[in-house]
């Protein structure tokens, strides 16, 4: 299991590198079109190939990854963020708080995570900036993907408002915001790791699901989920498997961080 | 004590379906073009039937008035008027809800029988390779957006409820392997085995009945699943059910279907968990 981790943290700096260097590696712009060549198979020019709008696919990919394996993780952070707020500070203060703020977490986890985001995109305007839409896209992700994390840490900061060493702390005469900031949330940094790597791929695949149904990250700028809306117009397999790549790119993403959450020690 | 419990339940449920609502009118009433109204451009309207229109946008410019209207509207059975399909959300949600209830019954049970029939037979058979062939299949599972599943389905002509079920055995199969697993070493299920107790009997007599509060709990949570998925499903299989209404719905920026249909997603999800909270209460206090 060991060698598999190793394997998939390699794999995962492998596919960042070159996301990052997109612009370097990249054969072309993302929104370039070479009209005289649409659809085109895999050529020396074209190494995967081009859509229908005769954009090169490879570009298209390296920036896609860009997008969808950079901003995922930033809404992860904003995910677990939010859970620190709302679930450690419920589960330090206890008693009525710790009521009212799992109230509002069960509210949140009672929607099925798929038709609270659709219902969320649809409010905001469909037809923005590429820019607009991507940070709509994983702004919405973070803010409303919060709730199953708050839970964890609401769980971790109670049993620890009624640990030895924190009751000592407060018997010294430790109080308040310097209590929770010097004992409570140092002590669940292990249980916020593990809320933000187990985030990160189900907000990639969430963003697959939106960008597939069109409703994530607007055209021309590529993410995972526009990519794999080309599939929706093949016929089945076809023999074209170049037009495959992105969502075996995204299998392969996904499957690493499930080997690192799996064998390391962020599961807690 | 259990018709407390059941009341204590239903009023919790009533009030998180008011909440929801509350919410739910709340986002329709602040999304940008709620004043706007296109009749108001309709040249062949005359300016009275304009200035009617105008006056009857106007009252719901108090959101408190908004919230008393929407709320005293649905508990009226009237769920408002869908933009892009126009017609009644009632009338809509009572012809499609049965599609995706059938689509999801089916998905569920499908996936609950196979999560159970493979995490049992890992478990029983010990072998590394069977227990090996199920996790990788789940694990390529958990890697797959719900709605490439889909499309493979459509390319394939399977049926979706499969697709769904799909969805949920990763899910159910992870956890059930663990607490089968978990059930499987207890020291008293060791000791019966060691007597010759046979499988079938420690499984019925001392496996399940240990495991049974934490499989109602995940039960409860796997409709949720199931109807997330059911968005995606019906939306690239082109079946006419709630999930392909809510697409239609945010495609086209029709809130308050949207809004209705969350409103009764939530319900159902709510349903499905408080059964599931009350089956295990029941156990808890009738043990086997």
């Amino acid at each position: 299991m060991r060698r598999l981790q190793k394997a998939s943290w390699v794999l995962l700096l492998v596919v960042a590198v070159a996301s990052l260097f997109a612009s370097v590696l990249a054969p072309a712009n993302y929104a370039t079109q070479f009209r005289q060549a649409p659809n085109a198979p895999p050529s020396r020019q074209h190494w995967l190939g081009t859509d229908d709008l005769g954009r090169d696919r490879l570009s298209r990919t390296l920036y896609g990854t860009r997008v969808s394996l950079l901003l995922a993780p930033l809404a992860a952070l904003l995910s677990t963020l939010i859970a620190a707020l709302v679930g450690g500070i419920a589960g330090y203060c206890g008693g009525r708080c710790q009521r009212l703020a799992m109230a509002a977490t069960d509210l949140f986890l009672s929607l099925p995570w798929l038709f609270l985001l659709i219902l969320a995109r649809a409010m905001l305007p469909l037809n923005v900036s590429p820019a607009a839409s991507v940070t709509v896209t994983f702004g919405l992700l973070g803010v409303l993907g919060w709730a199953a994390s708050a839970r964890v840490l609401c769980a971790g900061a109670a049993s620890l408002r009624n640990s030895d060493f924190v009751l000592q702390a407060r018997a010294s005469g430790l109080h308040g915001w310097r209590l929770l900031a010097r004992h409570v949330l140092p002590n669940l940094k292990p249980v916020l790791l593990a809320q933000f790597w187990i985030s990160i791929p189900v907000f990639i695949l969430s963003e697959a699901n939106l960008g597939i149904l069109g409703l994530g990250v607007a055209e021309p700028l590529p993410s995972w989920g526009s990519l794999l809306r080309e599939l929706e117009s093949l016929d089945g397999f076809s023999g074209q498997l170049w037009k495959f790549v992105p969502l075996a790119l995204l299998i392969l993403v996904v499957t690493s961080f499930q080997m690192i959450l799996s064998t390391d020690e962020v599961t807690p | 004590m259990r018709i407390r419990t059941i009341g204590l339940r239903l009023a919790a449920m009533a009030v998180t379906v008011l909440l929801g609502g509350i919410l739910s009118a709340t986002l329709v009433r602040l999304a940008p073009g709620f004043d706007a109204d296109e009749r108001q451009l309709d040249t062949r309207l005359s300016p009275e039937s304009i200035q009617a229109i105008r006056q009857a946008r106007a009252q719901d410019a108090n959101i408190l008035v908004f919230y008393a209207r929407y709320l005293n509207r649905a508990l009226h059975g009237d769920l408002g008027r869908s933009h892009t399909l126009d017609r009644p959300v009632r009338q809509l949600i009572s012809e499609r809800l049965p599609v995706t209830l059938r689509l999801v019954g089916a998905g569920l049970l499908l996936g609950w029988i196979l999560a159970l029939a493979l995490s049992l037979t890992a478990t029983l058979a010990r072998a590394a390779a069977c227990d090996l062939i199920a996790t990788a299949l789940g694990g390529a599972l958990l890697c797959l957006p719900s709605a490439v599943l889909a499309l493979l389905f459509v390319w394939i002509s399977a049926p979706a409820s499969l697709a769904i079920a799909l969805v949920v055995f990763p899910k159910v199969f992870r956890y059930s392997r663990n607490l089968f697993a978990a059930g499987y070493a207890m020291p008293h299920v060791l000791a019966a085995r060691a007597r010759g107790v046979g499988n079938a009997r420690l499984l019925l007599w001392h496996v399940l009945p240990a495991a049974g509060s934490q499989l109602l709990a995940l039960a409860g949570v796997s409709v949720s699943i199931a109807l997330g998925a059911a968005i995606p499903v019906e939306a690239l299989c082109s079946i006419p059910g709630v999930g392909q209404l809510a697409w239609q719905a945010a495609l086209g920026r029709d809130l308050p279907l949207l809004v209705a249909l969350t409103v009764l997603v939530t319900l159902v999800t709510l349903i499905a968990n408080s059964g599931a909270d009350l089956a295990n209460q029941a156990l808890r206090t009738h043990p086997a």
